[in-house]
């Protein structure tokens, strides 16, 4: 299969590889996937509680190519992002971004669902929602 | 050293000079169909193919009246099994086989359920063996037919052959394997292994695609096969269809090669093998090798790199061709079927490498390949959420995932 030049770009250097402190009140943790699909990502966010900012995030992804490039993407897209913006993020932004083929699209779905369980996880952590949708 | 390196001998070898140097003036000059038998070009043609029809016979210890010429190993085995099954349909309707065969055994049995047949598909156990027992046990007065592969595509790992040979014969069934990946790599005998029917073809041992065999056996028992291909009844009624000359040619100058540099190359591929294993497991943790390294192909190796995702690796190492059994490698999106067999699981199945060494493959690209496998999975780990919870020792078992 061929790669776009942006996955091939992401693959090789992945942005903001790593992790927050999980424990850390401000940063919500969102980790979606299965080992046995053959995809887990996980995404980090650490939100700024004045301004509801998104100052860092970081993600570390087991998976094919297109799913590391969606979820590299995912992390440079969030930063700068309030919350309500980063909830606006489609998988479809993600698609169109990287040039993903149909057989890749779960990629960009998982990125879509790891950035809104970030943000949810955030959301419950700060007292600002009810834990029920956590592991939606 | 040139890139990209292929390690990929299983799906396909690279013609041996010798093997086209062989096959080239039956392009040109020597054109005639072997079944003419008014002139000089016509002898020409049937003279080279009953050569190659000997050379492919002395591989595997046969007759050369008992090689059937076909298109490759995909015709072989639906010949074999189909063949059989409408020759001997008064005998019984059941054939067995293993869950960890070539699609070209699997779906032959699936149309052949379809028809009326019943199939038994054994499991193997966890080193990718079948179990003597289950095959024992499986075997009923309606079993016609035993398909069990020589060695398998995907892991490398030989079947008893000659235990299952001597249980089929004591029963009265027929005996068929697909040899495909066996053939011209390690030592292969119908006779000493009680071998009825035996499928092989010329481009996984350095000869053409588009031409292969079925071994099919003369004496003690004599097996009979129904045609699948009408026409002008060519090889002794059992395929019918002008004989691919040229490529029967280059068939028998591969089988010919095979036999006599085999014994060497096994040596030296096997020694390039565990160089390459021993390299990879004395840098990497949690490397797993699938299958039996006891019984197996000397050129195969088929390891799993815990908490890497198949196709991720397979980029990262782009100038060197490989197979992974990860799902998203192939057009199915299951990982591989071989694999799960072994009750490997989905998630170590999603992380395998299969290396197919042969005749062409150096040292110096073992090494190569070694050394970038490690730095790709070692910057894969970095990026794994998978190897970090582990690290931090969390048992992956014990988290809720949301798969999808």
């Amino acid at each position: 299969m061929a790669y776009s030049d942006k996955v091939l770009d992401h693959y090789n250097n992945p942005r903001n590889v790593g992790s927050l402190d999980k424990k850390d009140p401000y940063v919500g943790t969102g980790m979606v996937g299965a080992p046995e699909c053959g995809d887990v990502m996980k995404l980090q966010v650490k939100v700024n509680p004045e301004t509801g900012v998104i100052e860092d995030a970081k993600f570390k992804t087991f998976g094919c190519g297109s799913a590391i490039a969606s979820s590299s993407l995912a992390t440079e897209w969030l930063k700068g992002k309030n919350v309500d913006e980063a909830l606006a993020i489609k998988n479809t932004d993600i698609v169109n971004e990287l040039a993903l083929p149909p057989v890749k699209i779960h990629c960009s779905v998982l990125a879509e669902d790891a950035i809104k369980a970030a943000i949810q996880d955030y959301k419950v952590k700060a007292g600002l929602v009810e834990a029920e949708a956590a592991n939606a | 050293m040139n890139t990209p390196i292929y390690l990929d001998n299983h799906a396909t070898t690279p013609m041996d000079q010798r093997v086209l140097e062989a096959m080239l003036p039956y392009f040109g000059a020597r054109f005639g169909n072997a079944a003419s038998r008014n002139h000089s070009f016509g002898w020409e043609a049937e003279e080279a193919v009953e050569k190659a029809r000997t050379q492919a016979a002395d591989l595997i210890g046969a007759n050369k009246k008992e090689i059937v010429f076909t298109s490759g190993a995909t015709e072989s085995n639906n010949l074999a099994l189909k063949g059989v099954t409408e020759m001997y349909a008064e005998r019984g309707n059941h054939i067995i086989t293993a869950a960890t065969e070539h699609k070209a055994i699997l779906d032959a049995c699936k149309r052949l359920e379809k028809q009326g047949c019943k199939v038994t598909y054994l499991p193997v156990k966890p080193d990718g063996l079948v179990d003597l027992d289950m095959l024992r046990e499986a075997i009923t007065d309606r079993t016609i037919l035993v398909s069990i592969m020589y060695a398998n595509n995907e892991i490398g790992v030989i079947q008893p052959m000659r235990e299952i040979g001597a249980i089929c014969k004591e029963r009265g069934v027929l005996f068929h394997t697909d040899a495909t990946q066996a053939v011209g790599k390690i030592p292969v005998s119908v006779i000493g292994d009680n071998i009825d029917l035996l499928s092989f073809t010329a481009h996984k041992m350095y000869g053409p695609k588009g031409c292969g065999a079925l071994y099919v056996r003369r004496k003690s028992p004599r097996v009979q096969l129904t045609a699948q291909m009408d026409g002008g009844g060519h090889e002794r009624g059992m395929r019918s269809g002008t004989l691919n000359v040229p490529g029967i040619v280059g068939l028998g100058e591969a089988c010919a090669l095979c036999k006599d540099e085999m014994a060497a190359e096994a040596e030296r591929l096997s020694g390039l093998r565990d160089r390459l294993k021993d390299r990879i497991m004395a840098e990497l943790d949690e490397v797993y090798i699938n299958g039996s390294i006891e019984h197996r192909l000397p050129h195969n190796l088929n390891i799993s790199f815990a908490y890497v995702e198949g196709e991720s690796l397979l980029m990262g190492i782009n100038d060197i061709a490989v197979s992974s059994g990860s799902a998203c490698t192939s057009a199915t999106l299951e990982p591989s079927y071989v694999l799960k067999a072994l009750g490997a699981g989905d998630d170590l199945a999603h992380s395998s490498i299969r290396f197919g060494l042969g005749r062409f493959t150096t040292q110096e690209e073992v090494d190569y390949a070694a050394e970038k496998i490690i730095q790709v999975v070692l910057k894969l780990r970095e990026l794994s959420p998978l190897y970090e919870l582990v690290k931090e020792g969390v048992d992956l078992n014990s988290i809720q995932w949301t798969g999808h």
